[in-house]
């Protein structure tokens, strides 16, 4: 059988880990030939052999170059030797300009950050991330439809049923969820809470992320936050625009890590240095500890693979690192 | 007298040789680390910025060392940095700590009051040691600066990561050890020459050029700054300081103390903008980022500290001057609660935008 040629892109955040593959050949709608959504559950590691079992067992493909981002990304650019390790907002835009060169702003959500990209005649030129709060993030969302006994695939739909939304204090966390708490023991429903609980959410991110940022169509709402239609609704009542939710919103940051590993690699003319589907074989693990080397007490984190050092990175002079290296 | 002080870069150089020449004996406290901050933070009010509590640190790991006086400067003006030192008297009092406190104002009062002021620090010292240890002094800072902006023009372009800063901290040793004029110069003129040396010839791209405003102290302690001018030269960025501590000094000590700055031009750069003095350096990081944007540099960078009142009035006005001026400009708040990660993936994001902004303006160009 002919082996399909793809990139792999891979986004390790800090709730989900996902990956693609990303064929270079076929049209942009078809061009995402594979994705996986998994849970990182604090164990990126684990997570992304995971993920890289369901690569080797679900198809037969040969990867062509491999493109990381997401905050993990340090660590699954060196496990994975990726020829592109870049940031998730590059990443973002990457994809949603590869998808419609048109757009002019981005929303993304995802599970513990909120990001604004701003766009102008295909290039990025502006940005803002959430910075001192995780209001109106996925896991909020996450963490309230548990407490209300609601599976998360059933707040969106719950929430646009409602005519009339309660208001609820979306400044902050926790005293969202005591007006939730409140509201509903005043016997409101619960599909107007849930629904209030979006214009909240939404109402923070333009207040604190987009605070100052022009909106302009077209804009992209992705991220898995994006898969609440609730959310999907407050934003187009309150930005009163349309907003276009693309096909793979899940995994856009996946697929940017994919196309800029492809641009990459086509650009400079040389073979990936992904070392394979075989290292699913080796075993990994990672040390942290405090450099003693200077009164810095850099924070290292160390990753080994199969017994022998392969990378390291959080130290501030460059040096550091090995722990072996430092023992000399 | 065993004096201590706080930390704010490689100043402390320049402050020990003044100190010997005052006839004091200088007691350096370690660079500020997280021991520092955590130490600081613990005895500081929770609201207070990020300055106040690494200061504080300073203070406490200098007096475990040994010190029994603290040399603070004051200020005046709707900054914080005004109360800083009275309340940081207080908490190293309510500590018990057996220390004298002396505030350094700069004084308003014209030559007669700045004599004054001066004669009280000075006491017994005599005049020779005293012109020698400032002369000293004033050298180390200047050579310092020299160097460090030296370092942000090599650093991006290095053969071997780190090799700039490795090389640039041990002329700086050599610099602090020297007690002459002459041996101080003999030390630059060849870190000058070793430091260029450094240089990966093969280097054809261009390095994007970013400009450095924002609140001095957090622009020029690396530890507050997460090293900020280090992570920019390691993603090929070469930094343009536009605060410089010998020309601070200049400015606020020597020509304040005389009447004499009045901060016109200061004024006029950020006329349309801002019509005055606001505290810190709110009126600076606004007129400092028109005159970059004048110097065609391709991205300003606004360091402040969480809830500085100066600096988040400049920060409302930057996004004006950047859709005004056409300049990107970023401004980035540090605080002790802050990631590291989020700080880095922001650069990133950063020097990407400029970068594809810089090769789309070199696309037209040569259309």
């Amino acid at each position: 059988m002919r082996r399909e040629p793809v990139y792999l892109g891979i986004d390790v955040g800090s709730v989900s880990t996902n990956l693609v593959l990303l064929s270079p050949s076929r049209p942009w709608q078809d061009a995402v030939l594979w994705k996986k959504y998994l849970r990182t559950q604090g164990a990126p590691l684990k997570a992304l052999q995971l993920g890289l079992s369901c690569i080797a067992e679900e198809g037969s493909w040969e990867i062509l170059g491999v493109g990381t981002t997401g905050s993990g990304r340090e660590l699954a650019g060196a496990m994975l030797q990726a020829d592109v390790v870049k940031n998730e907002i590059t990443a973002h835009a990457t994809a949603a300009l590869a998808e419609d060169p048109g757009v002019s702003t981005i929303v993304e959500i995802g599970g513990q950050d909120s990001k604004l990209i701003v766009l102008r005649d295909g290039v990025v030129v502006d940005f803002a991330m959430n910075t001192v709060c995780a209001a109106g993030t996925g896991s909020f969302l996450d963490q309230q439809a548990n407490r209300l006994n609601i599976p998360i695939e059933d707040f969106g739909p719950l929430a646009v049923q409602s005519s009339n939304p309660v208001r609820i204090a979306g400044r902050c966390t926790v005293f969202a969820e005591s007006d939730m708490i409140h509201k509903q023991q005043l016997g409101h429903e619960m599909g107007d809470i849930l629904a209030g609980l979006c214009a909240a959410m939404v109402r923070n991110y333009l207040t604190n992320v987009a605070k100052g940022k022009q909106i302009i169509p077209k804009v992209f709402f992705q991220g898995g936050v994006a898969a609440n239609v609730g959310m999907q609704r407050s934003f187009m009542e309150t930005l009163g625009l349309p907003v276009h939710v693309p096909k793979h919103y899940d995994v856009m940051g996946a697929i940017g890590a994919a196309q800029l590993a492809k641009e990459t690699l086509e650009s400079q003319g040389k073979p990936t240095a992904f070392c394979g589907l075989e290292l699913l074989q080796s075993e990994f693990s990672t040390v942290s500890y405090l450099c003693q080397r200077c009164p810095n007490q850099c924070e290292i984190v160390e990753i080994w693979r199969d017994g022998s050092f392969l990378a390291s990175w959080g130290s501030r002079c460059g040096r550091g690192g090995c722990k072996q290296d430092q023992a000399t | 007298m065993k004096v201590t002080f706080p930390h704010l870069g490689h100043a402390y150089i320049a402050i020990e040789a003044l100190l010997q020449g005052l006839g004091h004996e200088p007691i350096t406290p370690p660079l500020t680390t997280k021991r520092t901050l955590e130490w600081g933070s613990r005895l500081s009010p929770e609201e207070t910025c990020l300055p106040f509590k690494t200061i504080l640190g300073n203070m406490l790991e200098g007096i475990e060392l040994g010190a029994d006086t603290v040399y603070m400067i004051g200020g005046w003006g709707p900054c914080r940095l005004g109360y800083y030192a009275e309340i940081q008297r207080i908490i190293l009092a309510d500590l018990g700590k057996q220390v004298e406190f002396i505030t350094l104002e700069v004084p308003r009062g014209g030559p007669s009051q700045a004599w004054q002021r001066l004669r009280k620090i000075v006491g017994s010292t005599d005049v020779k040691s005293l012109v020698q240890g400032a002369v000293l002094s004033w050298t180390k800072l200047k050579i310092i600066d020299e160097l460090e902006n030296l370092s942000l023009w090599v650093r991006p372009r290095e053969r071997e990561r780190g090799s700039t800063s490795r090389l640039l901290e041990g002329q700086l040793q050599r610099i602090r050890e020297a007690q002459s004029i002459r041996a101080m110069a003999k030390v630059r003129d060849r870190a000058e020459l070793a430091l260029q040396d450094l240089i990966d010839p093969k280097l054809t791209s261009d390095i994007l050029r970013v400009g450095l405003v924002g609140e001095i102290y957090v622009a020029a302690e690396p530890f507050v700054n997460l090293r900020l001018e280090e992570r920019l030269g390691y993603l090929g960025v070469e930094v343009v300081r536009t605060i410089h501590l010998p020309q601070w000094v200049e400015d606020h000590i020597f020509k304040n103390a005389l009447g004499l700055y009045k901060q016109a031009s200061l004024k006029r750069s950020a006329a349309g903008y801002l019509e005055g003095f606001v505290g810190g350096h709110g009126l600076e990081s606004v007129a400092r980022s028109v005159d970059l944007a004048r110097q065609e540099l391709d991205g300003i960078i606004h360091i402040l500290p969480l809830a500085c009142m100066p600096e988040v009035i400049a920060q409302g006005i930057l996004p004006k001057v950047s859709a005004d001026k056409g300049i990107p400009i970023m401004s980035l708040v540090v605080d002790e609660h802050g990631g590291e990660i989020g700080f880095q993936t922001r650069l990133e994001a950063f020097v990407d935008l400029l970068q594809r902004r810089a090769s789309l303006c070199a696309a037209n160009r040569s259309i």
